[in-house]
């Protein structure tokens, strides 16, 4: 795979607001690239730098090894999906898809034959003559998606394309876009705030916080492998520790964390003795049993009491008191109604873990902290919401 | 039937005041235009008995024709020229930043603080020979010192622009402020410059408010009368001046009756057109379930 589209150091302000500030990314030939982040991480001002709407304060945008930073939308080989589609409400679906080809002036059957191609890849041909106020909202998704790729676009840019639609819809609509990706191998960047819809489309994705790109992987490496608090707590939900390294053993440490005697770590960052480490547990690395496991080197286990149960079905969260630790542990179940006896609020427990699950983070802040779902103690108790600003304009 | 009438009733009720305004103010005004126009002129400026098809034939004489045509002229040249200079402004002023907008309207509507007439005087004086406009224009060298410009066609024209622009700008402002303008990101987005996605998908994507531009500018340049008897000249009339003269000057109401019914029919044509391309029906949308 060779390198598409690169940004190198892009920035864009906004007033005093840093949008985007200092973002390096390339993106290679037919990847699905998502960026992913809260609402106003400065993704979609990124996108509108890419697609030409916007122009950056400063850095330089290269599609194909040429420089796009000056060159106005119409003129970069890169199309858009829109979040509000933005079809247009006066031309059919034939004719909306037509557009870009018509204005690129096209012979009438190199037009007629592209725009069959797409009614058919869309499974629309029986609606071609309809106007967008009389079709569905997915259907207005996928001529969106068609009228972006009739132009066969180096890389196809979706802003939150599946945002306005339901939940069943989105799940649909989900796998219709990876099979177009699949079908057509262009470059997609996909820009959402939805980790599901990233995890579960992206080759690659960069998680973005503050106009700023945090860490950049694959799905499994962005879960796995988080390297900052924000990473590990916005995909996924995890539990924090904060400790000192009290000990070496070889590749692993033994952490000092109040209230865990003796947690044992793999210790990929050759953290020394004394040093500070922040480390991240996700919920279902976590085993919750009635009975203590079987003591090994390699397993860290604790005794608590179950502080609160939601079952869900596929799994139930239990939150788990160990000495003012509120740690979340996710378990499946089998046999639940036979002989499980599931634990239920208020027993004591026995919670354990693997010393390879638990993963040493680079970076840590208590604000991070804060995004991870826990909860309430008292009524009455919400947690402060992160100031939800909108995405740049 | 009863049941059904007496639960209209408030409908009705609610519905007779402006019939009624309409009927007796405007409907019967319209016919009795069109009866007269049938019957005979009597010498003293009255309406004779009988009936006769004279003034309607009357039309159809060589001067007529050419007042009428150059009436279609000038008021299709007036709404072109209009629409020319509405289109962009009614864009920039929908796209301008919340309080620049309402000053910019303001400009628009502060012509009509003043007095129709008063302002058609206002133009006899910029444009007369002494005039601050022409000698301005006289000066820059872009007309001869002796130049007329008063009294000619250009200056009714330019007159009837300038009383018809604000009625142009502001249903074309009233439909762009609605418009979605990211529709003219994504035209862009698809290869279209500038100008053609102005035009292939602002204008299109505004054309009811562009329709009643054109009816607003088009009916009232059509019947147009005072712009052409103040600055214009005998190659300016139009068929208002026409009527005008039928009744004041010849005092041969019928021979009126029969230019204004003309007028009228002329003004019908272009309307029921708008009205029908505006009335274009739309289907309802299907919902996900329905659509997939």
């Amino acid at each position: 795979m060779s390198a598409l589209l690169e940004l190198q150091d892009v920035a864009k302000a906004f007033g005093r607001v840093r949008a985007v500030d200092g973002v390096s990314l390339t993106l290679d030939r037919g990847e699905f690239f998502s960026l992913l982040g809260p609402s106003g991480c400065g993704k979609t001002t990124l996108l509108r730098i890419i697609a030409g709407f916007e122009t950056p304060d400063a850095g330089r945008v290269l599609l194909n090894g040429r420089d796009i930073t000056a060159l106005p939308p119409n003129r970069r080989p890169v199309n858009t999906i829109f979040q509000s589609y933005a079809l247009f409400p006066h031309l059919t679906v034939r004719d909306n898809i037509a557009f870009g080809l018509r204005v690129a002036r096209r012979t009438r059957r190199e037009i007629d034959d592209a725009v069959d191609r797409m009614l058919a890849l869309i499974q629309m041909e029986g609606h071609a003559h309809k106007k967008p106020d009389q079709i569905s909202g997915g259907q207005k998704q996928r001529v969106a998606v068609a009228r972006a790729l009739v132009n066969q676009p180096s890389v196809l840019l979706l802003d939150e394309p599946l945002a306005a639609l339901d939940l069943k819809l989105r799940q649909r609509m989900l796998m219709e876009l990876d099979l177009i990706h699949d079908q057509v191998g262009i470059t997609f960047l996909y820009v959402t705030h939805d980790q599901g819809e990233a995890m579960s489309l992206s080759d690659r994705i960069a998680v973005m916080d503050r106009g700023r790109v945090l860490q950049t992987g694959t799905p499994a490496e962005i879960y796995e492998a988080p390297r900052s608090s924000f990473v590990a707590a916005f995909i996924g939900d995890t539990n924090f520790f904060e400790g000192r390294v009290a000990g070496l053993d070889g590749d692993y440490c033994r952490l000092a964390i109040d209230g865990f005697a003796d947690v044992r770590c793999f210790n990929d960052k050759q953290i020394g003795p004394d040093q500070p480490v922040f480390l991240s547990v996700r919920p279902e690395k976590l085993h919750i049993a009635r009975e203590a496991p079987a003591a090994k080197p390699s397993i860290n286990a604790y005794q608590g009491r179950v502080d609160d149960v939601i079952y869900l079905g596929a799994m139930t969260k239990y939150w788990v008191r160990v000495d003012g630790h509120r740690l979340a542990v996710h378990r499946q179940h089998s046999r639940f109604l036979l002989d499980e006896r599931p634990i239920v609020w208020g027993e004591t427990v026995w919670i354990s873990w693997h010393a390879d699950d638990g993963y040493m983070l680079e970076r840590f802040s208590e604000a991070d902290a804060r995004l991870v779902e826990r909860p309430p103690e008292k009524i009455g108790d919400v947690p402060d919401d992160a100031p939800a600003g909108e995405d740049a304009p | 039937m009863s049941r059904h009438l007496r639960d209209r009733l408030p409908e009705w009720l609610v519905t007779l005041p402006p019939m009624g305004w309409l009927a007796v103010l405007f409907l019967l005004p319209t016919v009795l235009i069109f009866a007269i126009s049938l019957r005979p002129a009597d010498p003293f400026g009255g309406i004779g008995a009988g009936w006769t098809l004279d003034h309607v034939r009357a039309l159809a004489a060589p001067h007529y024709v050419i007042i009428a045509a150059r009436t279609v002229l000038f008021s299709l040249l007036t709404t072109a020229i209009c629409l020319f200079l509405a289109l962009p402004t009614g864009y920039y002023i929908a796209r301008a930043p919340g309080r620049w907008r309402q000053t910019l309207l303001l400009l628009v509507v502060v012509p009509f603080w003043t007095s129709f007439l008063i302002r058609i005087f206002a133009w006899k004086v910029l444009l007369h020979p002494d005039g601050l406009f022409k000698q301005a224009l006289a000066c820059l060298r872009l007309v001869s010192a002796d130049a007329a410009l008063l009294y000619h066609p250009p200056a009714v024209l330019l007159v009837m622009v300038y009383t018809c622009l604000p009625f142009a700008i502001l249903p074309v402002y009233a439909a762009a402020e609605k418009f979605d303008f990211q529709l003219l990101e994504a035209a862009r987005d698809l290869g279209a410059g500038r100008f053609q996605a102005f035009l292939r998908v602002f204008v299109p994507g505004i054309r009811r408010g562009v329709l009643t531009a054109v009816l607003v500018v088009l009916i009232p340049a059509l019947g147009t009368y005072v712009i052409p008897d103040l600055v214009g000249g005998p190659t300016s009339e139009m068929i208002g001046n026409k009527i005008a003269q039928r009744v004041f000057v010849d005092r041969n109401l019928p021979h009126a009756g029969a230019l204004a019914a003309l007028l009228t029919l002329g003004v019908l044509l272009p309307m029921a057109a708008v009205l029908v391309l505006q009335a274009r029906g739309r289907r309802r949308a299907p919902t996900d379930e329905e659509g997939l």
